[in-house]
């Protein structure tokens, strides 16, 4: 059973439901990364809604997934929870890291989600590695490797799928592709049409999709997860998308024309997956305002959470490095605060 | 003291490969999710024919043939150790980590602390260095101290067979990442090795491997078994400690401190550059910690930042050896 039934009416309106959550969540993101309040930087997912959550409503609740460096949307995606998130953003100890990650890492092993990656291309690795523990394990479960047009650049990835596709390994690989890697456009990074087309060279089955359109990503990631669940190994997905923000907040987006934004604007992946709920007499326009209502909500709710959360102690700086204890951190955490006097030498 | 540790325990005769073979062999009977992962290292047995033999026993699905991608394998290593598999991959030379870095400084290295410890990462890293083949610069590195280096790696480096079971067995058992690192040299190196199915060493703990009263060496890998030689050569002459470090990361600071209270003069042996390395770490743990003790400079033996030249009189010259750690110790006793 996939997490998210798109047949069905109640599924459609949850799919909604999580994709309003998304573009709350990030919207919120942003203004308060502007306002100061959340520390490093963010990389926003509003107008890619569609994909993250196409994909992940078609995996079951314990499937793995790998992420990017523009990973909320994937995380609520997955189901994780938007509170430990954006205390995550904050920097609190109630983080799904206890702030050591921040937004660019977000993970919830325990969920299946394998981590949001500060490196290009890094994930797929990852996800290939989970596929061959699943495999291994005889699991029936699979992994799925979100990364953008970008990543498609980066050796690693295809050394991964090499191998996955040489091992069959139950992994699917899917590129958001949003039309620049950072500010370079994808035709000056790629010399094909279709990104899909790097499937070819593993001979797995490469397809390109509406990244706009939940209902057709979701499908290929469908068909795509039988495929690798019967053995016949990975699957390269292209979904075309487009982010409406730039690559960071505060990019000045020098690289790109507001008429192009405008017109990717006018596909907004929430507003068209809506419209054909209403054509198809699932949805209201009180119905609609009341999911965006709720998804407000639920911001509200991660954001009020997230202020009033405890900061970690310095101290937690030396946490989580080894499962073990490595006498070498105490005892250089020790010199460094005490009081600046540092070792005296003879007996320690 | 950390010692040895074998007084007590029933031991074979075996060498460093065998050593290494047989706890593969016994730590893959004894738990499911241990595999070994490479180039080669199923039929061809492995480059320096460590893994030979092991596929016929646990078959291709526990002895796997990776294509030659470090990058990719390496990464599938990783992800596979954080959902719960304990793999054990094998980079042929360790030159060629360069190619597979990204995955072991970025992600290896930082997933469990950038997700706030929720997951262990169990994997090995067992790779070959060292010059002394005629191999040339990228089959010869070493490279043990930019892993030892890099927060979030944990490396050994054993100098006896015994040392090479009790480490990888930890290597193995342990939930965070270890580096294991064979020195090419040493594989028919033979000794004692306790039998015991269960006999570790716990990673960060040291070992003297010879008493003595007047200079203390501290050796890795090769250099240990040279470093015993001259000792033995010395005898009557200089009476000379000699410590085989076998873990860089952590690294056993009482029992270098200890042996220097009782000599008060240092050498250090390993076979890596000698900018910013295990040298320059063990003087440093030595200087901190045992100042007042030390009777006159720390001398070092190592590769003087140079690449290992092909040309065997070239090769010669910048590789450390027993003569270079005698010459050391000559100019301080």
């Amino acid at each position: 059973m996939p997490s998210i039934d798109l047949e069905t009416e109640t599924g459609r309106k949850e799919a909604l439901r999580r994709m309003l959550t998304i573009r709350w969540f990030d919207t919120t993101a942003g203004e308060r990364f502007a306002d100061g309040e959340i520390p490093g930087f963010v990389h926003l997912y509003i107008g890619e809604e569609a994909v993250g959550v196409g994909a992940c409503a078609a995996l079951e609740e314990d499937d793995y997934i790998t992420s990017t460096h523009r990973g909320h949307g994937h995380c609520i995606a997955k189901g994780l929870d938007p509170k430990p998130m954006m205390a995550e953003l904050y920097g609190k100890r109630e983080g799904y890291c206890n702030g050591k990650g921040g937004s660019m890492h977000i993970a919830d092993v325990d969920a299946g989600m394998l981590g949001a990656n500060g490196i290009v291309g890094a994930g797929p690795p990852l996800g290939t590695g989970a596929a061959l523990t699943i495999d291994r394990k005889g699991e029936d479960r699979v992994a799925l490797s979100f990364l953008g047009d970008g990543a498609v650049a980066q050796g690693q990835v295809h050394s991964a799928a090499n191998l996955a596709a040489t091992w069959d390994l139950p992994v699917i690989f899917l590129v958001e592709n949003n039309h620049y890697g950072e500010g370079t456009p994808v035709e000056e990074q790629h010399n094909v049409e279709n990104l899909s087309a790097t499937a070819g060279a593993y001979n797995v089955p490469g397809i390109t999709v509406d990244g706009m359109d939940v209902t057709a990503v979701n499908e290929a990631v469908l068909e795509a997860r039988e495929r690798a669940r019967a053995g016949d190994g990975p699957t390269f997905i292209e979904a075309e998308t487009y982010r409406f923000h730039g690559h960071f907040e505060g990019d000045e987006e020098l690289y790109r024309e507001d008429d192009e934004v405008e017109r990717w604007e006018a596909r907004d992946p929430i507003d068209s997956f809506a419209e054909r709920l209403m054509d198809r007499g699932e949805l209201t326009d009180e119905g609609f305002e009341e999911l965006t209502t709720e998804a407000k909500a639920t911001i509200e709710e991660a954001l009020e959470y997230a202020r009033s959360a405890e900061e970690p102690t310095p101290e937690e700086a030396y946490d989580d490095m080894f499962a073990v204890e490595v006498p070498e951190i105490t005892s250089f955490a020790q010199q460094l605060r005490a009081d600046g006097s540092g070792p005296k030498g003879g007996e320690r | 003291m950390a010692s040895a540790g074998l007084e007590a325990e029933q031991t074979e005769e075996m060498t460093v490969r065998e050593a290494i073979r047989e706890t593969l062999r016994e730590e893959m009977d004894r738990d499911e999710d241990v595999f070994l992962m490479g180039e080669d290292i199923a039929t061809m047995g492995g480059v320096l024919d460590v893994t030979g033999e092991l596929h016929k026993q646990f078959g291709k699905d526990r002895v796997r043939d990776t294509p030659i991608g470090e990058s990719g394998f390496m990464g599938a290593a990783t992800g596979a150790a954080a959902t719960g598999s304990r793999p054990v991959v094998e980079i042929m030379f360790s030159d060629f980590l360069g190619v597979a870095m990204e995955q072991v400084m970025n992600q290896m290295a930082k997933m469990r602390y950038m997700f706030g410890g929720k997951t262990e990462m169990p994997v090995t890293v067992r790779t070959t260095e060292g010059g002394g083949m005629g191999a040339a610069s990228q089959h010869s590195g070493t490279v043990h101290a930019w892993i030892a280096h890099f927060p979030g790696l944990l490396a050994v480096a054993p100098g006896t067979p015994a040392a090479a079971k009790g480490l990888l067995k930890s290597a193995i058992r342990s939930d965070d990442p270890v580096f294991f690192f064979e020195n090419k040299m040493i594989y028919e190196q033979s000794g004692e090795v306790p039998t015991d199915e269960d006999f570790t060493i716990p990673l960060g703990e040291a070992s003297v491997e010879r008493e003595g009263e007047d200079v203390t060496v501290v050796a890795t890998q090769r250099l240990v078994g040279e470093s015993l030689s001259v000792a033995d050569e010395l005898d009557g002459e200089t009476d000379v400690e000699v410590i085989d470090l076998r873990s860089l990361y952590p690294l056993d600071t009482d029992t270098i401190v200890e042996s220097l209270n009782k000599t008060g003069r240092l050498v250090v042996a390993d076979e890596s550059p000698l900018s910013y390395g295990v040298h320059a770490e063990v003087m440093a743990r030595a200087v901190e910690n045992a100042f007042y003790s030390l009777d006159a400079p720390i001398q070092r033996v190592g590769v003087p930042d140079t690449h290992i030249p092909f040309s065997p009189p070239l090769e010669g010259e910048v590789l450390p050896d027993g003569e270079k750690v005698r010459d050391a110790i000559e100019r301080i006793a």
